[in-house]
């Protein structure tokens, strides 16, 4: 080059070229970064040999170290399984009603339901388990089809109104749209919201009440849970407890739905699911009159 | 006369065909689109029929220097006001949604629920804030590297005008639920066909301009604008490829399917970020860093180098989005190593830019807007750090679907797409619009440390949230099973989330300070403030070369 012009702050000699005042100055390459890039080069090189990297024909290379990313997984899932085999293969042998006679056991059980049920559940019933309206609060002690661990084992075994189960929990509620007019709501929706000290009795709702409803609520409210017939006597509702929803209640029933899990779970998470369900306070004990005491109750709603 | 009929001619067609549109179509977002093409074709139709110039009179509101400039910088003009309006509108959105996060109650059903209005911000910043400020500076820099004046330049105006109608049609199909579902392609196939126009007219002109310049070679600048435009084409034509449901009606169905689809979507979407926002932005970079430095650029070599491998390699890069997913190993690995090749090069941007300054130093000291560029590429250069070591696999597992993602890319696009942007309207406003300087200097300082200080609450949040996230996903108890369910780690995130915001917000109120700033400086105002360094401008030798005379042959 002709004009060998050097620039002054920097001792570098300019390439010779102008753009709008813009010079640009021959510096060489810097040497960190060419030889960062080549290292990055190599590696890309050694990487593509050891890892599945280059389409052929009809399939790729697969690497010269055998690696694949559904290998990978079906490996880590193994390991996951094999850890826990033992407390698995031991829950799967016990009956579930003596699950709590082993403390240890039974705390595996509750572990692996509640993983469970963060998976499963909690789309409905709330991380929490405590429901939303309309999705049973898992919490309290109100249970519509039972709460004893053989119950809940089968409700969730078998689902609730879910027809492709042969054995699932049914029961329907008859609309009484057309049944009753708007007086006769108002009476039996008042003397609904007495059992539970919430409205004054009336003479003519107890005895709608006990023509209509005691075949299933229980002459007092009480619920049967053999039927899945809710109690009515308490604070919890499962489609809201104001008067408005009550007879909303009476006039189009709302049927809730849960799945059968059987067949998508297998029958020990269905099993460590009712554990879980069991113990977050409402369990019930299998001896039928006997109230639930085991932990604080956790009012819903 | 005759071209005045022939126009009213074309409006009036176009009129028409939007009224026959909205009539017979069954869609209603579709018709409201028809409705603003129709509103556009009346106001042209107005505009050509009558001595009415609404151009001339907002001309005259924005104080637009009179008469032919020597330099056509009109559309030049338009554009950095619309940068500026875009940009506030897009960080208003980001600002809105952040919170929405936060705060789940802030989703206002349907229209602006985060579905909708997530969209609207993505496009907002990177396609309306940063393609006008793209437009803009490659019509400023063509033209003065080139010492030529935009060839074509009625189709430049088209392109400025065509864009804005293409950003009106795509923010307002959000808002209605137009979206063909594509990450940073969302508008539907009339809208793309439309931007497919608009694009092919910017090659046009700028390729156009490049031909009839007067310098010998072609400055590096226009080299990344080329590949931003030529690229950013292609990308759009091919992961747009659909087939519309009916000609009267926004849907279509893309002409790709499962992971195919995705592969597509995701080659056009890293380089989305690759070719608009890395290639585009670093022409930037090389025209007015050194303009504002005074410095010739560090090595002539190192831009030659780092570009073809830059381009080269990017476009590979994509799969790396799609790691662990049902695409073939193969094509995850290409995906990591083409990214990791990648960060050199892209360093190689971030070298030269930062080592002009050799020998100017001290203007990080003295001079907001030096100091502006320089955060800007200190920002490109750790995201482009980042950017690799994330499409690694293993560090891909932790935080592929987490909010670490959002922080990568936000501290690209505010530090880096951001910060340059600002520094390039704070250069050009007084040199468009002739003022002596800007408003005030002082005022870029308080946009710089908000700015910075949005970026840095944004980004350490996102990536604490990002990795917690993460965490909280994989944990596995003693016993052998997961810990948390997907509600755990949304609440664990919420502190997180408003700080986000309030960086958004610290990011956004610079943003308005520096929308002051220029609207004054537009004005013509100047604030009475202790001086700060400031480059001198040579008005005089802002010009074009003379035409070429053939000489007299003796």
């Amino acid at each position: 080059m002709t004009n060998k012009r050097i620039d002054e702050p920097t001792g570098t000699e300019f390439v010779g070229h102008e753009w709008d005042g813009i010079e640009e100055l021959n510096t060489p390459l810097p040497r960190w970064w060419l030889y960062t890039f080549y290292a990055t080069i190599i590696f890309a090189i050694v990487y593509v040999v050891l890892y599945p990297a280059w389409p052929m024909i009809d399939r790729a290379t697969a690497g010269t170290l055998g690696w694949s990313s559904r290998g990978d997984l079906a490996a880590e899932m193994r390991a996951a399984d094999a850890a826990r085999a033992g407390v698995v293969a031991k829950i799967a042998a016990t009956p579930i009603e003596q699950l709590p006679s082993d403390p240890q056991l039974m705390q595996a059980a509750v572990a692996g339901g509640a993983a469970a049920f963060k998976v499963n559940c909690v789309q409905c019933h709330g991380a929490g388990a405590a429901g939303s309206p309309g999705y049973p609060n898992l919490n309290d002690d109100d249970w519509l089809w039972g709460g004893t661990l053989t119950q809940i084992e089968y409700t969730l075994t078998h689902g609730i109104r879910w027809d492709a189960a042969a054995e699932t929990r049914s029961n329907f509620m008859p609309a009484f749209q057309g049944s009753f007019d708007a007086g006769q709501v108002s009476a039996l929706t008042g003397h609904v919201l007495s059992l539970s000290g919430k409205a004054k009795p009336n003479a003519t709702g107890a005895q709608m009440f006990a023509d209509n409803c005691a075949a299933c609520h229980g002459s007092g409210g009480e619920g049967l849970p053999a039927m899945g017939g809710p109690a009515l006597n308490d604070a919890i509702w499962l489609y809201g407890g104001s008067a408005a929803d009550i007879g909303k209640q009476i006039l189009a029933p709302r049927h809730g739905v849960m799945p059968a899990w059987q067949g998508r779970l297998d029958p020990v998470t269905i099993k460590m699911l009712a554990a879980y369900v069991h113990s977050r306070g409402g369990g019930q004990d299998p001896a039928p009159a006997a109230p639930a005491t085991q932990a604080p109750q956790i009012a819903a709603k | 006369m005759e071209t005045v009929v022939k126009r009213l001619g074309v409006w009036a067609c176009v009129l028409m065909a939007s009224i026959a549109a909205i009539a017979l179509t069954p869609d209603s977002g579709f018709a409201i689109h028809m409705g603003i093409v129709g509103l556009v074709a009346v106001i042209l139709v107005v505009a050509t029929a009558t001595s009415y110039d609404p151009m001339a009179r907002v001309q005259g509101i924005f104080r637009m220097p009179p008469g032919p400039s020597r330099y056509d910088d009109d559309p030049i003009r338009w554009g950095v006001i619309a940068t500026m309006f875009w940009g506030i509108a897009g960080l208003l959105a980001g600002v809105f949604i952040a919170a929405q996060m936060a705060f789940p109650e802030l989703n206002i059903e349907p229209y602006l629920n985060f579905g909708r209005l997530r969209p609207l911000h993505t496009s907002a910043v990177i396609f309306a804030f940063g393609g006008n400020a793209l437009l803009a500076t490659s019509f400023y820099v063509v033209q003065r590297t080139c010492r030529t004046t935009l060839a074509l330049p009625g189709l430049a105006r088209f392109v400025f005008w065509g864009y804005q109608l293409f950003i009106v049609l795509a923010a307002t199909g959000y808002l209605l639920g137009i979206s063909q579902g594509k990450e940073y392609a969302e508008p539907e196939w009339y809208v793309d066909l439309w931007l497919t126009i608009v694009w092919v007219a910017y090659l046009a002109v700028f390729v156009a301009t490049i031909l009839n310049r007067r310098e010998p070679h072609i400055y590096v600048a226009n080299w990344f604008y080329l590949a931003f435009i030529l690229t950013v084409a292609m990308l759009h034509l091919v992961n747009n490829l659909a087939m519309p449901v009916s000609l009267l009606g926004a849907k279509s169905y893309s002409a790709f399917a499962g992971v195919q689809d995705a592969l597509t979507q995701w080659w056009y979407g890293h380089n989305a970020v690759g070719f608009f926002l890395t290639a585009g932005f670093l022409a930037m970079m090389y025209y007015f860093v050194p303009k504002q430095a005074g410095r010739p650029v560090y090595s002539y070599r190192l831009s030659i180098i780092h570009f073809w491998s830059l381009i080269f390699l990017y476009i590979w890069a994509g799969p790396h989005h799609l790691h662990y997913t049902a695409l073939p190993d193969w094509a995850q690995t290409l995906g990591m190593v083409f990214s990791v090749m990648l960060w050199m090069p892209s360093w190689g941007g971030m070298i030269n830019g930062l080592m002009t300054l050799n020998g100017a130093w001290d203007k990080v000291r003295t001079d907001p807007i030096i100091r502006m560029m320089v955060l800007a590429l200190a920002f490109y250069g750790m995201s482009t750090f980042e950017g690799p070591m994330l499409s690694i696999k293993a560090v891909n597992s932790l935080s592929h679907y987490t909010d670490w993602t959002i922080g990568h890319v936000h501290s690209g696009a505010l530090g880096w797409n951001g910060m340059i942007t600002f520094a390039c309207v704070y250069y050009l406003t007084p040199r468009l619009w002739n003022r002596e300087r800007l408003y005030s200097l002082r005022m870029i300082n308080w946009h710089f440390w908000l700015a910075t200080l949005g970026i840095v609450f944004y980004a350490a949040s996102m990536w604490v949230a990002g990795i917690t996230q993460g965490l909280m996903w994989r944990e596995y108890g003693a016993d052998g099973y997961l810990v948390n369910s997907f509600v755990d780690t949304v609440a664990a995130l919420h502190p997180m989330y408003v700080l986000r915001m309030g960086g958004g917000l610290m990011y956004l109120t610079g943003a308005l300070i520096m929308a002051f700033n220029i609207a004054m400086t537009i004005a013509g105002k100047l604030r009475v403030e202790a001086p700060m360094g400031e480059t001198a401008h040579d008005e005089a030798a802002d010009r074009p070369l003379p035409p070429l005379t053939a000489e007299p042959a003796e």
